[in-house]
């Protein structure tokens, strides 16, 4: 199947006139695909009928916005990454008093947790409070709920061990049946909630912003006026983590330095 | 190959074993050829260099990792960042996702050959090498949909013949060939 570019564009300008969710300056390869992928599903044979339906029920309009908008994450992905904040970051971040956090696109939270493990273990969870947000209702579900398949926890364990911890894994879940229920210690200082990078304004100042892999799902300019978003929502000398295939562009990269170039975590100096 | 036709690209996907078929096919190539190579090699998401590194060895041309947005460049092997699906865009660069692994594979063969045959139409080489899955074979189909030239390995000859295999039970595989084959067929690419 291959998609109309006219007929595509005109789904999601109707996707955004009706309901207020503007994937516009989304990536277009993935979103075909996506959508694709919910055709073929429901077996729906074309653009036009996908749009009429969505158009008449609200209901299904909710069930391919899920589709179309669902990412998928680990617990300490890229054991680097949280190495490097364990380093090199959290011991700045434990000059504030009070230290607020942006998880800005969590998915389904398992990175979140994977922050939360390592503030607890660094002392700073305490006077944390880590918001995390994400456009996709079910995901954020789910990340509240902090229950995973227990069939992953073996590579999380091992993503943990290598991210530096200090503990052991297994002491902050419960295994139930097939699945594990993360510790309500660990939810205390955690804030959920929905929020639109597209549409959204900043709604606090941070000293530590992490958005990984959420970017590369952007065009370019969507790209930058996130990264300016970032920018004005973070205090001086706050941090922002990006994935490992991420960067700082646009001019983003003048009000930041390097804080672990490998690794995308950046400090903002201006 | 049919006469007069102009390819603008070569996509490759290899699985289980594909490394010593890369290795071959990259040491006899020309030094240059006036189009990118675009591959995806299943890996572990740890590795993370060690496979540009080793393929470069192998080649006078730039062997790189594919960055995201990035323009697609012609003389240059590109390889999907481990982690990461790798597509094409229709202004022909490259993005990145993080979406389901699809046959248990992330980056996944049919990821990168049904979005790089949307862009490339029939202008487009796909071959699919050694590997212990099916990946690749839905991709395969789509690239011979718009027109595309489709190779496999010589599932005899492949270390692991079940990617081939499923590729070439699609018929949609134009041309089975060794190594030794693909390579020069693949050589002449310059000539056109």
């Amino acid at each position: 199947m291959e998609l109309d570019n006219g007929a595509f564009r005109s789904l999601l300008q109707v996707v955004h006139s009706s309901y207020g969710y503007d994937f516009t300056e989304y990536a277009e390869a993935s979103m075909k695909r996506r959508i694709i992928h919910y055709m073929e599903l429901h077996k729906i044979n074309d653009l036009q009928d996908l749009q009429s339906v969505i158009l008449k029920d609200e209901n299904i309009f909710r069930d391919f916005l899920q589709e179309l908008s669902v990412t998928v994450t680990e617990m300490f992905r890229d054991p680097g990454f949280y190495k490097s904040l364990r380093e090199k970051v959290v011991e700045r971040l434990a000059t504030y008093p009070f230290i607020k956090v942006w998880v800005a696109g969590c998915a389904t939270g398992e990175e979140v947790y994977s922050l939360a493990i390592l503030f607890k273990e660094s002392g700073i969870l305490d006077r944390s409070v880590i918001y995390a947000t994400d456009i996709n209702q079910h995901s954020l579900q789910i990340a509240k709920d902090g229950m995973y398949d227990a069939a992953s926890m073996k590579a999380y364990t091992g993503n943990y061990q290598q991210s530096g911890g200090t503990s052991s894994f297994s002491e902050y879940y419960k295994s139930k049946y097939n699945s594990v229920m993360f510790d309500k210690s660990l939810k205390q200082n955690i804030v959920f909630s929905a929020h639109n990078l597209v549409m959204d304004k900043a709604f606090n100042e941070f000293q530590l912003i992490i958005c990984r892999n959420v970017l590369i799902y952007f065009k370019q300019e969507l790209q930058k006026r996130v990264l300016d978003l970032f920018n004005a929502s973070l205090c001086t000398f706050g941090f922002l983590g990006l994935g490992s295939k991420e960067s700082l562009r646009f001019g983003a990269e003048q009000s930041f330095e390097e804080v672990d170039r490998r690794e995308r975590i950046y400090m903002k100096i201006k | 190959m049919s006469p007069g036709q102009r390819y603008e690209a070569i996509v490759i996907g290899a699985s289980a074993g594909g490394l010593h078929a890369l290795f071959y096919i990259l040491e006899h190539l020309p030094e240059y050829l006036p189009v990118p190579v675009i591959i995806v090699q299943h890996r572990m998401a740890e590795q993370q260099e060690l496979l540009e590194e080793l393929l470069q060895s192998k080649t006078e041309m730039i062997v790189k990792q594919a960055d995201e947005k990035e323009s697609i460049e012609k003389g240059i092997i590109y390889l999907a960042p481990p982690g990461y699906h790798l597509l094409i865009e229709t202004d022909r660069t490259f993005s990145l996702t993080v979406d389901h692994p699809v046959s248990y594979s992330r980056p996944s063969i049919d990821v990168l050959f049904e979005t790089a045959a949307i862009a490339y139409r029939d202008a487009l080489v796909g071959v699919i090498l050694t590997g212990a899955n099916r990946d690749g074979a839905a991709g395969i189909k789509r690239i011979r949909e718009f027109g595309g030239y489709t190779i496999a390995q010589e599932p005899a000859e492949a270390q692991f013949p079940s990617m081939p295999s499923a590729a070439i039970a699609t018929q949609c595989v134009k041309k089975v060939g060794t190594l030794n084959e693909i390579s020069i067929f693949l050589s002449k690419i310059s000539e056109v």
